[in-house]
């Protein structure tokens, strides 16, 4: 019997594989964007099928919701119309660039088939995926890592404003 | 795989749906008429009693229109524009809760689609999507207007979304809680014990409130859809059922903002005074209207607001938005924490 | 639904975003593709997070997504920087630095 989590897993691994797809290869940039944008949320989709609801709801508000609303922003603003071709050293590019993937494939599928063979899923506690369970974590385990977290989106927006800047 | 709860959740979907589509043809009518009695003029009193079948003429007229597809747009996404602007504002309600838990026919269901642990954050999820149909609609129409009103219209509402999301979390702080039953429950009792009053979250709530204004584009927010300005912003090249979708969506996104407004700062469904030994139907058809009255309210406000004030213009708008109402929300911030660490509020 | 089902997919997507990388010319796409990485290790920290039933795997992911939006941001400020001086997003008209 095929289980509802199966079909959800296939419905959105070909959603996010086929989103990815065109992300690469798409000639419009903001065909890409709005793809990613897609992606993004079928691997929120990915998040709730593992129970991690407030990663998922996260995943949806920082990156489609902001991250990719500002690429698509600075594309219509730069009014990019198309970033297609080749680069200048084609021929070399077009055997490198895919025995590089190939060898990124070969080493990463050795790790999953290696490493994970026989895990399974434990049994979710009741307050996995929480945003309690998460909010503790974060405040108290990870309490350093979340003020340098915040100190380094203030020197980053500092940077982008002052890189965007026509005049200082 | 249970059929019940399903079923009932289908029931609950479709009954919410119909409801606020009512509401938002409904809302055409009040618009034009408050409008009207504000410039002191009748508004449409021809079609039916009053005019309340005004909104199905209009209807009608939209579906007859022409549906025009401009030369070199990029035809899917133009078509996909007013359907993402209308799903997200739409789905943006299901973590509402527009009652109690109420018993029908022998079922407790409880008046909320979806009670989520992170229910606020879906809203502010949804809001955020809606972005997208907006600038799918600015690029994919190909006109100049269309694009300059997409890029104002999604670059306000991201800005907006700062002041809102933290707006907000200053309730969060006070209830606890992100899941709005909680944050309704919370505020039982006398209508001071509401988040606005003695939650001190009174400069959260007009933050909110204002914020909301911009995130769904509404006077005086609304450059990017304001006719002296853009022609009509992202939705110039849109005619017929697909404008119908946008204006749709947007009252939808007006109805949506106003619960959520009432969820988190003014009691939810709670109708503000103890109802002592109330229960049964008398109790939840007391909160139910509460609530719909309230939303009611703010809604009413919506359309008072957008015709009485001018709207800001552009650079205003943003500096609004990032100079002084996001500092504004921070500082709510601070001191609502300062004031739950020591205990004033019971955090 | 077993782990291995996701680590595999999440492997491919890394793929896709690497090879997008080394691929592409634009600087924006070469943005996005990046952007699939990162997703793609987030899925692997929380499928593990999953397995394990911890929530360590869900911070390090939220701590990647926080780190993603700030390089988004400072990345697309330097990509119109770049558009200023020569008026094109192509990664191979950055050769003002070649000896």
């Amino acid at each position: 019997m095929i289980g509802l989590e199966t079909v959800g897993f296939v419905f959105l691994a070909t959603l996010a594989l086929a989103s990815a797809t065109v992300v690469v290869f798409h000639k419009s940039p903001i065909i890409s964007a709005l793809a990613l944008a897609f992606n993004l949320v079928a691997i929120a989709g990915f998040y709730l099928l593992l129970n991690a609801q407030f990663l998922a709801l996260l995943q949806v508000i920082v990156y489609a919701g902001a991250i990719m609303v500002l690429i698509l922003f600075v594309i219509m603003l730069l009014s990019i119309q198309s970033e297609g071709g080749l680069h200048r050293s084609g021929r070399i590019h077009s055997v490198l660039a895919p025995l590089i993937a190939l060898g990124c494939a070969v080493a990463l599928g050795v790790a999953v088939f290696r490493g994970s063979a026989d895990g399974r899923f434990a049994v979710s506690s009741a307050d996995f995926g929480t945003v309690r369970s998460i909010g503790t974590d974060l405040f108290t385990t990870f309490f350093y890592a979340f003020e340098a977290i915040s100190l380094l989106l203030i020197v980053a927006m500092i940077g982008a404003v002052l890189l965007a800047k026509r005049r200082l | 795989m249970e059929i019940e709860p399903l079923l009932i959740n289908f029931v609950k979907i479709f009954i919410v749906t119909q409801v606020l589509m009512v509401g938002v043809a409904f809302m055409t009518w009040v618009e034009r008429r408050v409008s009207a009695i504000i410039q002191f003029r009748l508004g449409p009193n021809r079609v039916g009693p009053m005019g309340l079948l005004q909104p199905i003429a209009d209807g009608i007229k939209f579906i007859l229109k022409e549906e025009t597809l401009p030369a070199g747009s990029h035809k899917t996404l133009f078509m996909l524009a007013p359907v993402i602007a209308f799903v997200t504002a739409l789905c943006a309600f299901a973590v509402v809760p527009f009652g109690p838990v109420v018993e029908i026919f022998g079922r407790t269901v409880n008046l909320v689609i979806l009670d989520l642990d992170g229910g606020m954050l879906f809203a502010l999820a949804f809001a955020s999507l809606g972005v997208y149909g907006i600038v799918c609609a600015g690029w994919a129409s190909r006109s100049k207007y269309a694009l300059m009103g997409g890029l104002r219209a999604s670059a306000q509402m991201v800005s907006y979304e700062l002041a809102l999301g933290l707006a907000a979390v200053g309730v969060f702080l006070v209830n606890g809680t992100l899941r709005p039953t909680e944050i309704v429950a919370a505020q039982a009792g006398w209508f001071w014990n509401w988040n606005a009053f003695s939650g001190f979250q009174l400069l959260g709530f007009i933050l909110f409130l204002v914020a909301g204004y911009a995130e769904t584009n509404r006077l005086p927010f609304d450059l990017p859809e304001a006719e002296t300005e853009l022609v009509a912003g992202y939705h110039t090249e849109y005619s017929s059922m697909k404008f119908s979708m946008f204006m749709m969506a947007e009252y939808f996104a007006m109805m949506t903002m106003s619960s959520l407004a009432v969820t988190l700062y003014l009691g939810g469904f709670q109708p503000g005074f103890p109802t002592g030994d109330l229960s049964g139907w008398a109790l939840w058809g007391l909160q139910i209207g509460a609530f719909v009255a309230k939303v009611g309210f703010f809604m009413f406000l919506f359309v008072w607001v957008r015709w009485t004030l001018p709207r800001f213009r552009y650079d205003q708008l943003m500096d609004l938005g990032w100079k002084r109402l996001f500092p504004l929300a921070l500082a709510n911030l601070v001191v609502t924490a300062l004031l739950v660490a020591f205990d004033v509020i019971k955090g | 639904m077993e782990p291995q089902w996701i680590l595999v997919l999440s492997a491919v997507l890394f793929t896709m975003g690497a090879f997008g990388v080394l691929w592409n010319r634009g600087a924006i796409t070469i943005l996005m593709c990046v952007e699939i990485m990162l997703n793609s290790a987030n899925l692997t920290f929380i499928t593990f997070a999953r397995q394990f039933d911890q929530a360590e795997g869900q911070i390090y992911a939220f701590f990647v997504m926080t780190l993603a939006a700030a390089e988004a941001a400072v990345g697309l400020a330097i990509v119109i920087a770049l558009f200023r001086l020569r008026e094109s997003t192509d990664v191979d008209e950055l050769n003002l630095l070649k000896w």
